[in-house]
Formats: C-alpha cells, sequence, structure tokens
C-alpha cells in the first residue's frame, strides 16, 4: 500500500492527479526511510549507551563519515525530485497554454464571493463578455455587461458541470475578498486574488459528483463555501450547455418589439 | 592586549567577592519589576510568555470543541470564562459560531506565535542564559532590555484586550491577508475601537521590541565575549541566539512596515493592498481609492513569516544543544559543522518565504527558484538534527528530567521537519497546501518539537535559577502524558490532511459531509470517513490541558520545596553560566572568568573527571589545553 493512501488520500479523477500522488508517494517513502533510519539509531543509542551500560562516554563518539554519506543522499534524493518531477510537472500546470489552447479545452470563469461559487460560461460563441462590477445586481451577480456582443450568449450557472475527457480551463476570480478553489479528487487548486484572473487547468478522466473546497480563510462563513462539480458524459454535457445557451441568448439579445415600437 | 595572556592566571589568583562592592541593595521595585537585570528581565519574559501560551492553548480548546461538536453548545466548564453578555454576543444557542471560531483562530495563531514562542525562546532564555554564557556581567544595554519586555507586554496587552470591544478581536487569520483583513470590522466607526485595528497596534509594538531586543543581542555577543571566548568556543546556544538575533533585525521590518501601511488601510482610507472593484454583499461596491495589491501583503507578511519559523526554532535548538552533550557526557557531535549550518539556515530563510505562496498564481520560473531554496534549507536541518542524534553514540546517557524532553524532540522534531518535505514541492502542494497536513506538520514541529525544547530548557536551567531542583516525579506525571497526546493530536492532522480536510474549517468539515449513505458525492465520502478524527483530536487537546497542571505545580512549588542543590554546577557541565553562585546576583559572575577551551569538553582521555568546565585553569597534564592555551596568546581578545 502507498502512504498516501495509507494515510486515506481519495481516488484520484484527473488526468494529472497520478503525478501529483505519484510524488507525494515517492516523497513519503525518502520521509519514512529517514525517520525509520534516525529511529532506529536513536533508541539503539538511547539503550545502548544508557550510562548503566556504558559508564565511560567516548569523547570522539562517531567517528566514520557515515553521516557525510546521508547527506550527500539527501542531497541527490532531493535533487531527483526536484528536477524528475517537481520542476517539469509544475511547468506543465503553468507554462504550457500553448499545448492546452490545442487540447481544446473548455473554459469556464470561476467566481469566488462571501460565501459561495458563481460559475460564468462563454456560451456557444466561447468567447466571455465583458463583465463590470459597477454593473452587478440582484439579477447580474457578475456584473456582466451586455451590450458586449459576447455577452448575449453567456450564462451562468450555481454548479460546475464539465465533460468527461475533455481539458477544462477554469479561470478563478472573485468579487470580494481572496478565496481558493480547491478540487480535492482532481488534485488541483488556486488561489482566487481580487482584481486578478487566474486560470487553471486539468482533464477529468471519470465521471464524478463532487464538493469543491473554498481552501482560504475568507470570513464567518469559510466552513460553509461549499462549491459543487459535476464531470458528465460529453453528450449530457453538450445537450445541457446547448439548452443553456439558448435560454441565455433569448432573455440576454436585445428585445425586437422594442424596435417595432420606435419605428411603426 | 598581549597582556591578557600573562593576567590570566593572576587574575584568576583573587578569590575575593570584591564584584559585589559595585552594587547597592535595589528596592522590590526595580528589582522585581523595573529591572534592568538580564536574568530578572528573562524571568519577566519566561513568566509572561507561559501566560500567553496557556491562553492561547484555551483558545484551541474552545475550538476544539466547535470542530469536533460543532452541533453542540459549549460546555461549562470551558464556556464559565465568558461573562453573560459575552456568551450572547459571541455564542450562538451556546455554540461557537464562525465568526468566533476565526476570531479564536486568528488569536491563537498570534498569542503562540508572537507572544508565546518568541518572547520565551529569545526573550526568556535568550536573555537569562546568553550573557551568562559568553561571561558578561549583563547586556550590552540594559535599559534597552527593559524597554524591550515592556513593549511586549504592552504589545501583547493591547492584541488582548480587543476581546473586550464591540466588534472582538482580530478575525482574519494569524496572517491577516488583505482584503479580508482590510474589510473586517469596517462597520465600527471608532476604527481604534475595532480589533482587527488593535492587532496591528498590537504587531508594530511587538516587531519594535523585538527589534530592541536583536539589536541589544547582536551587540553583547560580539562585544561583551569575556577573554578566551572566541568563536569557536561559544556554545552552540550562543550562536543560535546570535542568527536568531539578525533574523529578527533583517525580517521583522518588513511586517512592521505592512503593518502600517494595512492600519493606514483601516483608518486612513489608503488602498496598499485593496484593489479596485471589490464588491461585497454587505457594502455593495467599495467605496476605495483602490489600486492596491493582495499579494504585496502576502510577500510581506511571509518575508517575516518564514525566517519567523526558524525564530521559533532556533532557541529550540539551541536549549537541545546544550542538554545533549550535559547528560552524554560526551562532547556535541559536529560541533563546527553545527554552527556553520546553522548561519547557512539563518541566511536561506531569508529566499524561500514565497513557498507558502506556491497557489497563488506562481509561474514556472519563479517557483523553480523557491522550491530549490526551499529543498536546500532540508540540509543545514538535516545536518544540525543529524548531529544531535549522532551526539547520542558513545555516551554514557543519563535520562535527567531536561533529558527526556530533549531526547524526545529530536524525533518529534523528526516528524515536524520531514513533513516539510512533501510541501516544498510545488506539485504535492496542488493537494497537500492549506490542509490538516500543513496544521500537522507545523504543529509537530512547533508544539512537540519547540516546545518539547523548552520545557527541557526550563528545567536545565532551573535550578541555577532557584537553587532547587524541579520534581522528577511531577515531571514524568507531565512527561509521559503529554508526549501520547501530543501525537494523538498532532498524527491524525496528517491523515486528515492527505484526505483533503482543508483549515479553518469551525465545523470541522460539517458542511462537506455527506449524510446519505449512498451518496456519490467523492469528497462528501471521504469527508465522512475521516471526520470522526475530530473526536479523537479533541479529546487528546482537553486531556493534555489537563497534565500541564503538574507542570505548573512543579514550577511553582519546587521554587520553595524543590530539592536543594549542593554546588553551582549541579548537572556537572562545562560552559560559563555554572560559574556563576547560584542564583547569580546582579553582575553575575563573583570574578571575571576566562575561557580556556571550547564548550563541551566533556570525558577528556586526559582528564580523571568526566567533565572540564570552559573556566577551569589548564594543569600541565592536560595535554590537549597547552595547544589551546598557546593559541590564545597569539590570539586572546578582549
Amino acid at each position: 500500500m502507498s502512504p498516501s493512501k495509507f494515510l486515506g488520500i481519495p481516488a484520484n479523477f484527473s488526468s494529472h492527479g497520478g503525478q501529483v500522488d505519484h510524488m507525494i508517494d515517492v516523497v513519503h517513502w525518502f520521509m519514512i526511510a529517514l525517520f525509520v533510519g534516525w529511529t532506529v539509531f536513536f533508541f539503539y543509542c538511547i539503550i545502548r549507551f544508557w550510562h548503566k551500560n556504558n559508564p565511560k562516554a567516548s569523547y570522539d563518539g562517531v567517528r566514520s563519515h557515515l553521516s557525510s554519506h546521508l547527506e550527500i543522499g539527501v542531497i541527490i534524493v532531493e535533487a531527483v525530485l526536484l528536477l524528475g518531477f517537481a520542476f517539469p510537472l509544475w511547468a506543465a500546470r503553468v507554462d504550457n497554454w500553448k499545448e492546452v489552447q490545442n487540447l481544446n479545452p473548455n473554459r469556464v470563469r470561476v467566481v469566488g464571493w462571501q460565501f459561495g461559487w458563481t460559475y460564468h460560461y462563454p456560451g456557444s460563441d466561447n468567447k466571455f463578455g465583458r463583465t463590470n462590477p459597477d454593473l452587478i445586481s440582484g439579477t447580474n451577480d457578475l456584473g456582466i455587461d451586455y451590450t458586449d456582443p459576447n455577452a448575449l450568449d453567456d450564462f451562468t450557472s450555481p454548479i460546475l458541470k464539465l465533460p468527461v475527457d475533455q481539458a477544462a480551463v477554469l479561470n478563478i476570480g472573485t468579487k470580494d475578498v481572496i478565496h481558493n478553489y480547491c478540487i480535492v479528487p482532481m488534485r488541483i487548486q488556486q488561489d482566487a486574488i481580487p482584481g486578478r484572473q487566474i486560470p487553471m487547468w486539468f482533464t477529468p478522466i471519470k465521471t464524478l459528483e463532487t464538493h469543491v473546497v473554498c481552501a482560504q480563510l475568507c470570513g464567518e462563513g469559510h466552513a460553509n463555501m461549499v462549491g459543487s462539480m459535476e464531470v458528465v458524459p460529453k453528450d449530457q454535457y453538450d445537450t445541457w450547455f446547448k439548452s443553456q445557451t439558448e435560454s441565455a441568448l433569448k432573455t440576454n439579445s436585445p428585445k425586437p418589439p422594442a424596435v417595432a415600437m420606435i419605428n411603426p | 592586549m598581549s597582556s591578557h595572556s600573562t593576567s590570566i592566571t593572576e587574575h584568576n589568583d583573587h578569590d575575593d567577592s570584591h564584584h559585589d562592592d559595585h552594587h547597592h541593595e535595589l528596592g522590590f521595585i526595580q528589582k522585581w519589576i523595573f529591572s534592568t537585570d538580564h536574568k530578572i528581565i528573562g524571568l519577566q519574559y519566561g513568566i509572561t510568555a507561559l501566560s500567553f501560551l496557556a491562553f492561547g492553548f484555551y483558545l484551541m480548546m474552545v475550538m476544539r470543541w466547535s470542530i469536533a461538536y460543532p452541533h453542540q453548545p459549549l460546555p461549562e466548564w470551558m464556556s464559565w470564562v465568558f461573562t453573560d453578555g459575552w456568551k450572547a454576543r459571541w455564542l450562538q444557542d451556546g455554540k461557537v459560531t464562525g465568526e468566533t471560531y476565526n476570531m479564536f483562530g486568528a488569536m491563537h495563531g498570534t498569542i503562540m506565535v508572537f507572544l508565546g514562542i518568541v518572547p520565551l525562546g529569545f526573550g526568556a532564555f535568550g536573555n537569562y542564559v546568553t550573557p551568562l554564557q559568553i561571561g558578561a556581567p549583563d547586556m550590552a544595554f540594559p535599559r534597552l532590555n527593559m524597554a524591550s519586555y515592556w513593549i511586549y507586554l504592552l504589545g501583547g496587552l493591547v492584541m488582548c484586550s480587543s476581546f473586550f470591544f464591540e466588534a472582538g478581536a482580530a478575525k482574519s487569520g494569524w496572517t491577516n491577508y488583505s482584503p479580508l483583513a482590510g474589510f473586517a470590522d469596517g462597520q465600527v466607526v471608532n476604527q481604534w475601537l475595532a480589533g482587527q485595528t488593535q492587532w496591528l497596534v498590537g504587531l508594530v509594538l511587538l516587531i519594535t521590541s523585538s527589534l530592541l531586543g536583536s539589536v541589544n543581542f547582536i551587540t553583547t555577543i560580539i562585544n561583551l565575549r569575556v577573554r578566551g571566548m572566541t568563536w569557536m568556543r561559544m556554545p552552540f546556544f550562543v550562536w543560535s541566539m546570535l542568527v536568531t538575533g539578525f533574523l529578527l533585525l533583517l525580517a521583522f521590518p518588513p511586517l512592521e512596515a505592512a503593518g502600517i501601511m494595512q492600519l493606514m488601510d483601516r483608518v486612513a482610507h489608503s488602498s496598499f493592498f485593496m484593489p479596485s472593484g471589490l464588491f461585497t454583499k454587505s457594502e455593495g461596491l467599495a467605496d476605495l481609492s483602490g489600486g492596491g495589491s493582495p499579494l504585496l501583503f502576502q510577500h510581506l507578511f511571509w518575508f517575516l513569516g518564514h525566517p519567523e519559523v526558524y525564530v521559533l526554532l532556533l532557541p529550540a535548538f539551541a536549549c537541545v544543544s546544550e542538554i545533549i552533550p550535559a547528560n552524554t557526557r560526551k562532547p556535541l557531535w559536529g560541533y563546527k559543522s553545527m554552527v556553520y549550518s546553522v548561519l547557512v539556515l539563518g541566511f536561506l530563510s531569508f529566499v524561500v518565504w514565497a513557498h507558502h505562496m506556491y497557489m497563488t498564481g506562481m509561474g514556472a520560473a519563479v517557483s523553480t527558484f523557491f522550491q530549490t531554496t526551499t529543498v536546500l534549507i532540508s540540509v543545514p536541518s538535516v545536518v544540525i538534527i543529524t548531529s544531535m542524534l549522532i551526539s547520542l553514540w558513545g555516551g554514557s546517557i543519563r535520562f535527567t528530567p531536561p533529558m527526556i524532553w530533549a531526547c524526545a524532540f529530536i524525533p518529534m522534531f523528526g516528524i515536524g521537519g520531514l513533513t516539510g518535505l512533501p510541501l516544498a514541492f510545488n506539485l504535492a502542494d496542488l493537494h497537500l497546501h492549506d490542509t490538516y497536513y500543513v496544521i500537522g506538520h507545523f504543529h509537530y514541529v512547533v508544539a512537540p518539537g519547540i516546545l518539547f525544547g523548552f520545557f527541557a530548557g526550563i528545567l536545565h536551567w532551573y535550578p541555577k535559577i532557584t537553587g532547587r531542583f524541579m520534581s522528577k516525579t511531577l515531571n514524568h506525571l507531565h512527561f509521559w502524558p503529554t508526549l501520547i497526546c501530543m501525537n494523538l493530536i498532532f498524527f491524525p492532522m496528517l491523515v486528515q490532511g492527505m484526505a483533503g480536510f482543508h483549515r479553518r474549517w469551525y465545523n470541522g468539515g460539517d458542511a462537506y459531509l455527506s449524510k446519505a449513505a449512498d451518496s456519490v458525492n467523492v469528497f462528501g465520502n471521504t469527508v465522512a470517513q475521516h471526520i470522526d478524527l475530530n473526536i479523537l483530536m479533541s479529546s487528546g487537546a482537553w486531556l493534555m490541558a489537563f497534565f500541564q497542571i503538574f507542570f505548573i505545580i512543579n514550577l511553582f512549588t519546587s521554587w520553595k520545596f524543590g530539592k536543594k542543590v549542593t554546588s553551582d554546577n549541579p548537572w556537572d557541565a562545562t560552559t560559563l553560566e555554572w560559574a556563576t553562585p547560584t542564583p547569580p546576583g546582579h553582575g553575575n559572575f563573583t570574578k571575571e572568568p576566562i575561557t580556556y577551551r571550547g564548550p563541551y569538553e566533556y570525558s577528556r582521555p586526559d582528564c580523571d573527571a568526566d567533565f572540564l568546565p570552559q573556566w577551569t585553569e589548564p594543569k600541565r597534564s592536560h595535554t590537549l589545553d597547552t595547544a589551546v592555551v598557546s593559541q590564545e596568546a597569539a590570539s586572546s581578545k578582549a
């Protein structure tokens, strides 16, 4: 059993999550090896060199260079962890947007607020409409600017819905304070920093239904800021997406009857 | 200068106590309250810090109730401290609310770090022991030292008094990130009466206090070392304090600046850390000049925050590395490499801060830098902990009360240090960032690590301070249950963290729980599997509180009733603090000591006794010393 499984890591549902788990396991094996080594040495010492077992202490103690070898060993393992795992895999998360573009990802804006999440989908044109905090109102809680033609088919959702086996880019933002959008089964999270839109991407590999955690203290309701997420089969997603887009177009398009009244 | 080597013997021949003539008797207030004596100030720091630690512990006990039993009212045995007005304001049907939890959480962190551990390690141990170990009569600036303590006390009282404000104390985490901290308590008309403002005022005072302290320590260690106390004869304790002093001097001012900037955001409506276009439910579009950066605050905070970790840790290293040689009866193994490691550690601690910010949207280049430095800093830490461990080999170990704490420190700190490793990697943090794994990690470092080191230190120097030993029986009643409870509290945190439980949930994950048995909610089911650990951890915490009573009893009763010491050097130790009378008077030494050798000369093959103190004049038979003495003649220093 791997250390992460032993400690209770939940199942992984994303394409890169296996790498995260693998790295956590490798580091934990290394930690366990060091800890067991130290502990065995420690208990041996406190028994063997208890003053009743060893009345006269040695002035020199250990004379070998074993500890230097240990140090070098630690440095080598850490170098491997950095160069072999940490650097390249992190670069794949944040430094390869051109390749992610080629995966034809679904894009969703995720907007945090005290205390919930709203998801802004770009609609069938795949372009987000402009937003402006001045326009935020009871019916338009993200302040979407409907004078922007790109906004007409935009729709919002209280739940994050994504198709399986297709890359997703979530632009994480916030209306008020710092939040953090954390999908534990997807092994991904990103702070929502006021004034910024920060992308994070992943590919769900299995369908699921899960809670999403707000992972940064955001006020008295922080513990109850539960997000919802569903990964569904592609056809189911397409049907939902189409119906949402259509109803958004219906509500948001400039009303033709109004034009008719001005020019009778 | 050249006369020193010849005057050593002459000087030692004076066996009188002419030193006392320099001092007249001081009144009670001057002696115990407004004292400029580093030992009294050290004790003041110690008692104050322990009181704050107890208060911080109490806050945590209330929080742990809320985590374990979010649907049950706070029981009487914890809520009796609250007045009725307080209960009405901060409890809802007797239950802890999210707001109250956040307030307690923010203050728990702040109190433990800034009012508890730093003053105990640096203020108390540093103040009491450092001048004694370098043979100085006092700190370089005794009045500055007194000012440092009183400003610290004022800062602490200012912070804690905010509990009595209408809006309560600070409630935005001990990290106090803007804009949350900027908005919090915004409804209070007079901002000077808001806890969130007073937190900043208190912080500025506390940093001012530690700046005064650090300047004093650095000057003292550089200038007031007694004759013969060359750099490499300084006990490791003194090296640790020197590095800690530099960390305080260089790392704390950025947060003082940040604190003042955030204070201006609150009281003068500036926007250093507040961006434009913020929209909150309660206030609508925030009325701000805007244009500030929330990330700037995080950078300034963690530029302090990470060196801060070593400000907490190094004094504990310092205590343990004095106790191990004295109780293994052999020199500290690898003293030189430990000294170099602590210097490297101090330096590196300034360039790792952004690993607290991996999830803020960090690109590949910046994260490569911070991951590398973070991993590098583990190397000197491993050198130090390994050296302590290897020091046990070949010893003749006496399990005195301080030694059992020092021994437990090693594996406990080991867990704390090792669990930091996965957190050093950005990729692993995608899962572990801000989970209970992080909480488990740093609490293993601070609670069973650093605090164990401090308990060891208290037991070790107590006979010097009071002339009496602390009780062995009471210590056993304190030590073993505390060791077990610590692990009951913090090991399950690593498990919950791995499962994805995040910190700062006042209901311990109740909101995420899938209640239906056939739920398919992945995270909901994970929470359901692990949520009962909350009860185990909380029970461990309350149980541990009970066993601290034995320590408190021991600390105060031994002062009067403990077993008396029979010599000034009850542990047969080698460093200079044991050359003083017990307890040391104002001015410390009855005659100025001279240092002839390194700090840990135990069980030398050329000696009959198993220890050779730094101040013992060399005899001809000490062949190893003749080299040292001639070396000193060449490079003697005042």
